[in-house]
Protein backbone atom coordinates (compact mmCIF):
# COMPACT_ATOMS: atom_id res chain seq x y z
CA UNK A 1 0.00 0.00 0.00
CA UNK A 2 1.48 3.31 -0.96
CA UNK A 3 1.90 5.82 1.63
CA UNK A 4 -0.35 8.93 0.48
CA UNK A 5 1.27 11.88 3.05
CA UNK A 6 2.14 15.66 1.99
CA UNK A 7 1.59 17.27 -0.91
CA UNK A 8 1.72 16.01 -4.56
CA UNK A 9 1.54 12.20 -2.88
CA UNK A 10 -1.60 10.77 -5.44
CA UNK A 11 0.50 11.91 -8.30
CA UNK A 12 3.49 9.42 -9.81
CA UNK A 13 6.94 9.96 -7.70
CA UNK A 14 8.14 13.32 -8.71
CA UNK A 15 11.56 13.17 -10.96
CA UNK A 16 14.59 14.95 -9.65
CA UNK A 17 13.93 17.59 -11.82
CA UNK A 18 10.60 17.86 -10.85
CA UNK A 19 11.68 17.72 -7.39
CA UNK A 20 14.47 20.54 -7.87
CA UNK A 21 11.53 22.65 -9.77
CA UNK A 22 9.40 22.14 -6.66
CA UNK A 23 12.23 23.38 -4.56
CA UNK A 24 12.76 26.70 -6.47
CA UNK A 25 9.36 27.92 -6.45
CA UNK A 26 9.88 27.76 -2.59
CA UNK A 27 13.21 29.75 -2.29
CA UNK A 28 11.38 32.42 -4.71
CA UNK A 29 8.86 32.30 -2.12
CA UNK A 30 11.59 32.53 0.74
CA UNK A 31 10.60 29.31 2.46
CA UNK A 32 13.44 27.68 4.23
CA UNK A 33 13.65 24.02 2.93
CA UNK A 34 14.62 21.13 5.11
CA UNK A 35 15.13 17.52 4.89
CA UNK A 36 13.56 14.83 7.17
CA UNK A 37 13.11 11.50 7.53
CA UNK A 38 11.60 8.65 9.21
CA UNK A 39 10.90 4.71 9.15
CA UNK A 40 7.80 4.91 10.99
CA UNK A 41 5.27 6.75 8.78
CA UNK A 42 2.19 6.65 10.57
CA UNK A 43 -0.03 9.44 9.69
CA UNK A 44 -0.34 11.01 13.72
CA UNK A 45 3.75 10.48 13.62
CA UNK A 46 4.52 14.33 12.56
CA UNK A 47 7.94 14.31 13.97
CA UNK A 48 10.32 13.17 11.31
CA UNK A 49 13.87 13.28 12.16
CA UNK A 50 16.13 16.17 10.37
CA UNK A 51 18.70 15.39 8.05
CA UNK A 52 20.80 18.11 8.93
CA UNK A 53 19.67 21.74 10.06
CA UNK A 54 16.77 24.07 8.11
CA UNK A 55 18.45 25.56 4.89
CA UNK A 56 17.99 28.89 5.54
CA UNK A 57 19.46 31.79 3.28
CA UNK A 58 19.46 29.38 0.14
CA UNK A 59 19.28 31.04 -3.19
CA UNK A 60 19.53 27.67 -5.58
CA UNK A 61 18.08 24.10 -5.31
CA UNK A 62 21.76 23.10 -6.21
CA UNK A 63 23.01 22.40 -2.57
CA UNK A 64 19.30 21.09 -1.05
CA UNK A 65 19.65 18.29 -4.09
CA UNK A 66 22.97 17.27 -3.21
CA UNK A 67 22.08 17.18 0.93
CA UNK A 68 18.95 14.70 -0.72
CA UNK A 69 21.17 12.71 -2.69
CA UNK A 70 23.48 12.27 0.83
CA UNK A 71 19.95 11.23 2.64
CA UNK A 72 18.80 9.12 0.23
CA UNK A 73 22.46 7.45 0.22
CA UNK A 74 22.72 7.26 3.63
CA UNK A 75 18.27 6.18 4.12
CA UNK A 76 17.59 3.97 0.96
CA UNK A 77 15.26 2.14 2.72
CA UNK A 78 13.72 5.41 4.36
CA UNK A 79 10.66 7.80 3.88
CA UNK A 80 12.03 11.27 3.07
CA UNK A 81 10.42 14.26 2.78
CA UNK A 82 11.27 18.00 1.67
CA UNK A 83 9.50 20.40 3.73
CA UNK A 84 9.13 24.19 3.31
CA UNK A 85 9.09 26.49 6.38
CA UNK A 86 7.63 29.83 6.05
CA UNK A 87 8.96 32.11 8.32
CA UNK A 88 5.96 35.21 7.81
CA UNK A 89 4.71 36.59 10.75
CA UNK A 90 1.12 34.88 11.20
CA UNK A 91 2.46 31.95 9.42
CA UNK A 92 5.61 30.19 10.98
CA UNK A 93 5.00 26.83 10.02
CA UNK A 94 5.65 24.35 7.50
CA UNK A 95 3.66 25.73 4.32
CA UNK A 96 4.61 22.18 1.58
CA UNK A 97 5.91 19.31 2.93
CA UNK A 98 6.30 16.20 -0.36
CA UNK A 99 7.92 12.85 0.03
CA UNK A 100 11.05 12.20 -2.40
CA UNK A 101 11.97 8.46 -0.98
CA UNK A 102 9.95 5.62 0.01
CA UNK A 103 10.97 2.13 0.69
CA UNK A 104 10.90 -0.46 -2.21
CA UNK A 105 8.31 -2.27 0.01
CA UNK A 106 5.66 -0.86 1.42
CA UNK A 107 3.58 -3.42 3.33
CA UNK A 108 0.81 -0.46 4.47
CA UNK A 109 -1.58 -0.55 7.71
CA UNK A 110 -3.37 -3.15 9.73
CA UNK A 111 -6.92 -2.21 11.10
CA UNK A 112 -7.17 -3.36 14.79
CA UNK A 113 -10.27 -2.76 16.01
CA UNK A 114 -10.52 -3.23 20.53
CA UNK A 115 -13.88 -4.24 21.63
CA UNK A 116 -15.30 -1.58 24.48
CA UNK A 117 -18.71 -2.37 26.46
CA UNK A 118 -21.38 -1.25 25.12
CA UNK A 119 -20.91 -2.53 21.65
CA UNK A 120 -18.49 0.57 21.26
CA UNK A 121 -15.43 -0.52 19.20
CA UNK A 122 -12.36 1.87 18.96
CA UNK A 123 -10.12 1.66 15.89
CA UNK A 124 -6.03 2.00 15.51
CA UNK A 125 -4.02 1.69 12.91
CA UNK A 126 -0.74 -0.06 12.98
CA UNK A 127 1.70 -0.46 10.29
CA UNK A 128 2.27 -3.95 9.20
CA UNK A 129 6.16 -2.88 8.95
CA UNK A 130 7.02 -1.27 12.31
CA UNK A 131 4.98 -4.24 13.97
CA UNK A 132 6.67 -3.03 17.52
CA UNK A 133 10.39 -3.49 15.54
CA UNK A 134 12.77 -0.80 16.39
CA UNK A 135 14.21 2.24 14.40
CA UNK A 136 16.23 1.04 11.52
CA UNK A 137 15.05 -2.52 11.53
CA UNK A 138 11.71 -2.09 10.17
CA UNK A 139 11.55 -1.60 6.01
CA UNK B 1 34.14 48.71 -1.39
CA UNK B 2 35.89 52.39 -2.21
CA UNK B 3 34.78 52.88 -5.22
CA UNK B 4 30.94 51.88 -4.45
CA UNK B 5 30.24 54.94 -3.05
CA UNK B 6 30.87 56.50 -6.85
CA UNK B 7 28.72 54.85 -8.29
CA UNK B 8 25.35 54.21 -6.70
CA UNK B 9 24.14 51.96 -9.51
CA UNK B 10 26.64 49.12 -8.77
CA UNK B 11 23.75 47.14 -7.06
CA UNK B 12 21.31 47.31 -9.34
CA UNK B 13 19.48 43.84 -10.61
CA UNK B 14 19.86 42.59 -13.98
CA UNK B 15 16.90 44.61 -15.80
CA UNK B 16 16.06 41.47 -17.78
CA UNK B 17 16.33 38.04 -15.86
CA UNK B 18 19.19 37.28 -18.08
CA UNK B 19 19.85 33.47 -17.78
CA UNK B 20 16.38 32.61 -18.61
CA UNK B 21 16.83 34.18 -21.85
CA UNK B 22 16.78 32.16 -24.66
CA UNK B 23 18.44 32.90 -27.69
CA UNK B 24 16.02 32.41 -30.69
CA UNK B 25 17.91 33.12 -33.34
CA UNK B 26 19.04 30.18 -35.48
CA UNK B 27 22.30 29.61 -37.58
CA UNK B 28 22.45 32.77 -38.90
CA UNK B 29 22.55 34.48 -35.83
CA UNK B 30 25.20 37.22 -35.01
CA UNK B 31 27.16 37.71 -32.48
CA UNK B 32 25.63 41.08 -32.57
CA UNK B 33 21.93 40.01 -31.55
CA UNK B 34 23.15 37.69 -28.79
CA UNK B 35 24.92 40.26 -27.52
CA UNK B 36 22.15 42.61 -27.76
CA UNK B 37 19.41 39.36 -26.01
CA UNK B 38 22.04 39.32 -23.00
CA UNK B 39 21.95 42.82 -22.62
CA UNK B 40 25.96 42.26 -21.46
CA UNK B 41 27.38 45.36 -23.26
CA UNK B 42 25.68 47.66 -21.56
CA UNK B 43 27.00 45.78 -18.48
CA UNK B 44 30.23 46.36 -19.24
CA UNK B 45 29.88 50.22 -20.70
CA UNK B 46 28.39 50.85 -17.04
CA UNK B 47 31.77 48.75 -15.86
CA UNK B 48 33.54 51.24 -17.85
CA UNK B 49 31.97 54.09 -16.46
CA UNK B 50 31.61 53.06 -13.07
CA UNK B 51 35.07 51.99 -12.57
CA UNK B 52 37.90 53.95 -12.76
CA UNK B 53 41.32 52.66 -14.20
CA UNK B 54 41.54 49.38 -13.72
CA UNK B 55 42.77 48.17 -17.37
CA UNK B 56 43.78 44.85 -16.72
CA UNK B 57 40.76 44.13 -15.17
CA UNK B 58 38.37 45.20 -17.91
CA UNK B 59 40.05 43.69 -19.81
CA UNK B 60 40.17 40.50 -18.50
CA UNK B 61 36.66 40.88 -17.83
CA UNK B 62 35.77 41.43 -21.27
CA UNK B 63 37.27 38.47 -22.58
CA UNK B 64 35.50 36.38 -20.09
CA UNK B 65 32.50 37.91 -21.39
CA UNK B 66 33.46 37.25 -24.78
CA UNK B 67 34.44 33.47 -24.27
CA UNK B 68 30.58 33.27 -22.15
CA UNK B 69 29.08 34.41 -25.10
CA UNK B 70 30.55 32.31 -28.04
CA UNK B 71 30.29 29.73 -25.95
CA UNK B 72 26.75 30.31 -25.98
CA UNK B 73 26.69 30.60 -29.67
CA UNK B 74 28.41 27.01 -30.38
CA UNK B 75 26.38 25.16 -28.02
CA UNK B 76 23.19 26.65 -29.87
CA UNK B 77 24.68 25.36 -33.10
CA UNK B 78 26.07 21.51 -31.82
CA UNK B 79 29.55 22.32 -31.48
CA UNK B 80 31.00 21.23 -28.18
CA UNK B 81 31.42 23.60 -25.39
CA UNK B 82 32.67 21.93 -22.39
CA UNK B 83 31.61 24.86 -19.36
CA UNK B 84 34.81 27.01 -18.92
CA UNK B 85 35.88 27.11 -15.29
CA UNK B 86 35.80 30.35 -13.94
CA UNK B 87 36.94 30.41 -10.61
CA UNK B 88 38.98 33.71 -10.14
CA UNK B 89 41.95 35.11 -7.48
CA UNK B 90 41.51 38.73 -7.30
CA UNK B 91 45.30 39.87 -5.80
CA UNK B 92 46.12 43.56 -5.15
CA UNK B 93 46.88 46.13 -2.61
CA UNK B 94 43.65 47.93 -0.05
CA UNK B 95 41.22 49.83 -1.56
CA UNK B 96 41.53 48.65 -5.63
CA UNK B 97 38.25 47.56 -5.82
CA UNK B 98 37.91 43.79 -5.79
CA UNK B 99 35.14 43.29 -4.02
CA UNK B 100 33.53 46.39 -5.98
CA UNK B 101 34.37 44.40 -8.84
CA UNK B 102 33.51 40.92 -7.50
CA UNK B 103 29.87 42.03 -7.02
CA UNK B 104 30.11 43.32 -10.40
CA UNK B 105 31.02 39.76 -11.70
CA UNK B 106 28.09 38.16 -10.76
CA UNK B 107 25.87 40.09 -12.02
CA UNK B 108 27.76 39.88 -15.77
CA UNK B 109 27.98 35.95 -14.97
CA UNK B 110 24.61 35.81 -14.40
CA UNK B 111 23.58 37.49 -17.48
CA UNK B 112 26.10 35.63 -19.50
CA UNK B 113 23.93 32.51 -18.20
CA UNK B 114 26.84 30.98 -16.65
CA UNK B 115 25.35 31.10 -12.58
CA UNK B 116 21.86 30.98 -12.26
CA UNK B 117 21.05 33.53 -10.12
CA UNK B 118 23.93 36.08 -9.80
CA UNK B 119 23.93 36.64 -5.94
CA UNK B 120 27.40 37.37 -4.18
CA UNK B 121 28.02 35.27 -0.94
CA UNK B 122 31.03 37.23 0.82
CA UNK B 123 32.88 35.53 3.65
CA UNK B 124 35.64 35.51 5.73
CA UNK B 125 37.48 32.99 7.30
CA UNK B 126 35.39 33.17 9.72
CA UNK B 127 32.42 31.77 8.04
CA UNK B 128 34.09 28.81 6.72
CA UNK B 129 36.65 28.19 9.82
CA UNK B 130 35.07 26.33 12.94
CA UNK B 131 36.51 26.48 16.25
CA UNK B 132 36.75 22.71 17.45
CA UNK B 133 36.94 19.52 15.85
CA UNK B 134 33.78 18.47 13.08
CA UNK B 135 32.69 22.50 13.27
CA UNK B 136 34.64 22.86 9.90
CA UNK B 137 33.10 20.82 7.53
CA UNK B 138 29.02 21.17 8.06
CA UNK B 139 30.35 25.49 8.37
CA UNK B 140 32.30 25.62 4.97
CA UNK B 141 29.34 23.19 3.16
CA UNK B 142 26.75 25.26 4.45
CA UNK B 143 28.20 28.46 3.23
CA UNK B 144 29.05 26.94 -0.16
CA UNK B 145 25.05 25.61 -0.75
CA UNK B 146 24.45 29.38 -0.21
CA UNK B 147 26.65 30.10 -2.59
CA UNK B 148 25.05 27.49 -5.12
CA UNK B 149 23.93 29.23 -8.36
CA UNK B 150 26.07 32.46 -7.58
CA UNK B 151 29.69 33.73 -6.71
CA UNK B 152 31.18 33.12 -3.29
CA UNK B 153 34.08 35.85 -2.66
CA UNK B 154 36.37 34.85 -0.12
CA UNK B 155 38.04 37.91 1.40
CA UNK B 156 41.37 37.89 2.27
CA UNK B 157 41.82 34.19 1.69
CA UNK B 158 45.17 33.23 2.66
CA UNK B 159 44.07 33.60 6.44
CA UNK B 160 42.34 30.08 5.73
CA UNK B 161 45.90 28.94 5.63
CA UNK B 162 48.01 29.30 8.89
CA UNK B 163 51.12 27.50 8.49
CA UNK B 164 52.24 28.81 12.15
CA UNK B 165 49.56 26.04 13.85
CA UNK B 166 49.48 22.75 12.07
CA UNK B 167 46.38 21.83 14.06
CA UNK B 168 44.75 24.29 12.16
CA UNK B 169 41.16 23.82 10.93
CA UNK B 170 41.51 25.73 8.18
CA UNK B 171 43.45 23.13 6.02
CA UNK B 172 40.18 21.25 6.33
CA UNK B 173 37.97 23.78 4.66
CA UNK B 174 40.48 24.34 1.83
CA UNK B 175 40.18 20.73 1.02
CA UNK B 176 36.39 20.93 0.86
CA UNK B 177 36.40 23.65 -0.93
CA UNK B 178 38.59 22.43 -3.29
CA UNK B 179 36.63 19.35 -3.96
CA UNK B 180 33.40 21.38 -4.75
CA UNK B 181 35.48 23.61 -6.72
CA UNK B 182 36.37 20.95 -8.93
CA UNK B 183 33.06 18.51 -8.51
CA UNK B 184 30.16 21.36 -8.85
CA UNK B 185 31.88 24.08 -11.38
CA UNK B 186 28.67 24.41 -13.04
CA UNK B 187 26.81 25.00 -9.35
CA UNK B 188 28.82 28.09 -8.44
CA UNK B 189 31.89 30.56 -9.22
CA UNK B 190 34.44 30.86 -6.26
CA UNK B 191 36.70 34.42 -6.48
CA UNK B 192 39.28 34.30 -4.13
CA UNK B 193 40.79 37.82 -3.02
CA UNK B 194 43.50 39.42 -1.48
CA UNK B 195 46.87 40.99 -1.17
CA UNK B 196 49.41 40.08 -3.19
CA UNK B 197 52.50 38.28 -1.48
CA UNK B 198 50.12 36.80 0.89
CA UNK B 199 48.10 35.09 -1.65
CA UNK B 200 51.37 34.40 -3.07
CA UNK B 201 52.42 32.62 -0.03
CA UNK B 202 49.05 30.93 -0.11
CA UNK B 203 49.08 29.31 -3.46
CA UNK B 204 52.80 28.09 -2.57
CA UNK B 205 51.05 26.08 -0.11
CA UNK B 206 48.25 24.84 -1.48
CA UNK B 207 49.12 24.26 -5.33
CA UNK B 208 46.05 22.44 -5.86
CA UNK B 209 44.17 25.83 -5.07
CA UNK B 210 46.27 27.60 -7.62
CA UNK B 211 45.85 25.24 -10.52
CA UNK B 212 42.03 25.09 -9.85
CA UNK B 213 41.63 28.97 -10.69
CA UNK B 214 41.77 29.74 -13.86
CA UNK B 215 41.68 33.55 -14.14
CA UNK B 216 44.68 35.14 -11.58
CA UNK B 217 43.84 38.91 -11.75
CA UNK B 218 46.02 41.42 -10.33
CA UNK B 219 44.57 44.49 -9.57
CA UNK B 220 46.77 47.87 -9.84
CA UNK B 221 47.46 50.57 -7.61
CA UNK B 222 45.52 53.96 -8.69
CA UNK B 223 47.38 56.50 -10.36
CA UNK B 224 47.01 60.15 -8.59
CA UNK B 225 44.78 61.54 -11.00
CA UNK B 226 42.99 58.44 -11.16
CA UNK B 227 42.26 58.89 -7.02
CA UNK B 228 41.23 62.35 -7.95
CA UNK B 229 38.99 61.12 -10.22
CA UNK B 230 37.71 58.85 -7.67
CA UNK B 231 37.75 61.83 -4.91
CA UNK B 232 35.24 63.79 -7.28
CA UNK B 233 32.98 61.00 -7.82
CA UNK B 234 32.50 60.53 -4.72
CA UNK B 235 32.17 63.85 -3.70
CA UNK B 236 29.12 64.16 -5.98
CA UNK B 237 27.50 61.11 -4.51
CA UNK B 238 26.98 62.79 -1.64
CA UNK B 239 26.23 66.53 -2.70
CA UNK B 240 29.28 68.24 -1.63
CA UNK B 241 32.02 69.88 -3.68
CA UNK B 242 35.81 71.68 -3.21
CA UNK B 243 35.92 74.43 -4.43
CA UNK B 244 38.82 75.67 -6.69
CA UNK B 245 41.67 75.85 -4.03
CA UNK B 246 40.92 72.61 -1.87
CA UNK B 247 41.02 70.96 -5.13
CA UNK B 248 44.56 71.62 -6.05
CA UNK B 249 44.99 71.44 -1.84
CA UNK B 250 43.54 67.92 -2.69
CA UNK B 251 46.31 66.65 -5.44
CA UNK B 252 49.12 67.71 -3.22
CA UNK B 253 47.53 65.78 0.11
CA UNK B 254 47.12 63.07 -2.34
CA UNK B 255 50.40 62.74 -3.56
CA UNK B 256 51.48 63.15 -0.07
CA UNK B 257 49.29 60.58 1.69
CA UNK B 258 50.47 57.96 -1.33
CA UNK B 259 54.19 58.51 -0.27
CA UNK B 260 52.98 57.46 3.35
CA UNK B 261 52.94 54.28 4.79
CA UNK B 262 49.40 52.29 5.06
CA UNK B 263 48.29 53.85 1.99
CA UNK B 264 45.00 52.07 1.02
CA UNK B 265 43.79 53.49 -2.28
CA UNK B 266 40.19 54.61 -2.86
CA UNK B 267 39.50 53.41 0.39
CA UNK B 268 42.38 56.01 1.83
CA UNK B 269 40.45 58.95 -0.50
CA UNK B 270 37.20 57.88 1.14
CA UNK B 271 38.38 58.31 4.77
CA UNK B 272 40.33 60.96 3.62
CA UNK B 273 36.95 63.11 2.77
CA UNK B 274 34.92 61.56 5.52
CA UNK B 275 37.48 63.13 7.92
CA UNK B 276 37.04 66.31 5.49
CA UNK B 277 33.31 66.68 5.95
CA UNK B 278 33.82 66.22 10.02
CA UNK B 279 35.84 69.46 9.62
CA UNK B 280 33.47 71.09 7.57
CA UNK B 281 30.66 70.35 9.26
CA UNK B 282 32.62 71.59 12.70
CA UNK B 283 33.71 74.51 11.25
CA UNK B 284 29.95 75.49 10.52
CA UNK B 285 29.26 74.84 13.94
CA UNK B 286 31.79 77.02 15.44
CA UNK B 287 30.69 80.29 13.21
CA UNK B 288 27.01 79.82 14.22
CA UNK B 289 26.47 83.29 13.20
CA UNK B 290 27.18 83.20 9.46
CA UNK B 291 24.44 82.22 6.91
CA UNK B 292 24.37 79.10 6.23
CA UNK B 293 23.78 79.21 2.76
CA UNK B 294 23.28 75.78 0.02
CA UNK B 295 27.21 76.86 -0.93
CA UNK B 296 28.31 76.75 2.57
CA UNK B 297 26.81 73.60 3.20
CA UNK B 298 27.99 72.10 -0.10
CA UNK B 299 31.62 73.21 -0.47
CA UNK B 300 34.88 72.00 0.92
CA UNK B 301 37.16 74.85 1.10
CA UNK B 302 40.81 74.24 1.12
CA UNK B 303 41.45 74.74 4.94
CA UNK B 304 38.55 71.63 5.67
CA UNK B 305 41.57 69.45 3.98
CA UNK B 306 44.86 71.26 5.31
CA UNK B 307 43.93 70.60 9.22
CA UNK B 308 45.11 67.01 8.09
CA UNK B 309 47.79 65.15 9.54
CA UNK B 310 48.95 64.88 6.15
CA UNK B 311 50.43 68.40 5.74
CA UNK B 312 51.92 68.55 9.61
CA UNK B 313 55.55 68.22 8.82
CA UNK B 314 57.63 65.56 10.25
CA UNK B 315 54.90 63.43 11.21
CA UNK B 316 54.67 60.11 9.30
CA UNK B 317 51.28 59.01 9.73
Amino acid sequence: MRVTQGTFSFLPELTDEQIKRQIEYCLDKGWAVAIEYTDDPHPRNTFWEMYGAPMFDLRDAAGIIQELAACRKTFPQYYVRVTAFDSTHGVESITLAFIVNRPANEPGFRLVRQEEPGRTVRYTIESYAVAAKPEGARY
Amino acid sequence: MAINATCESTASPPVNGGASHSLTHGANGSLASALADTGVNELLGELDRDLIGLAPVKTRIREIAALLLVDRLRRERGFSAGGPSLHMCFTGNPGTGKTTVAMRMATILHRLGYIRKGHLVAVTRDDLVGQYIGHTAPKTKEVLKKAMGGVLFIDEAYYLYRPENERDYGQEAIEILLQVMENHRDDLVVILAGYKDRMARFFESNPGMSSRIAHHIDFPDYQADELALIAQRMLDAMHYRFDDEAKIVFDDYLTRRMAQPHFANARSVRNAIDRARLRHAYRLYSHPDAATSDESLTTIAAADLLASRVFADGDTR
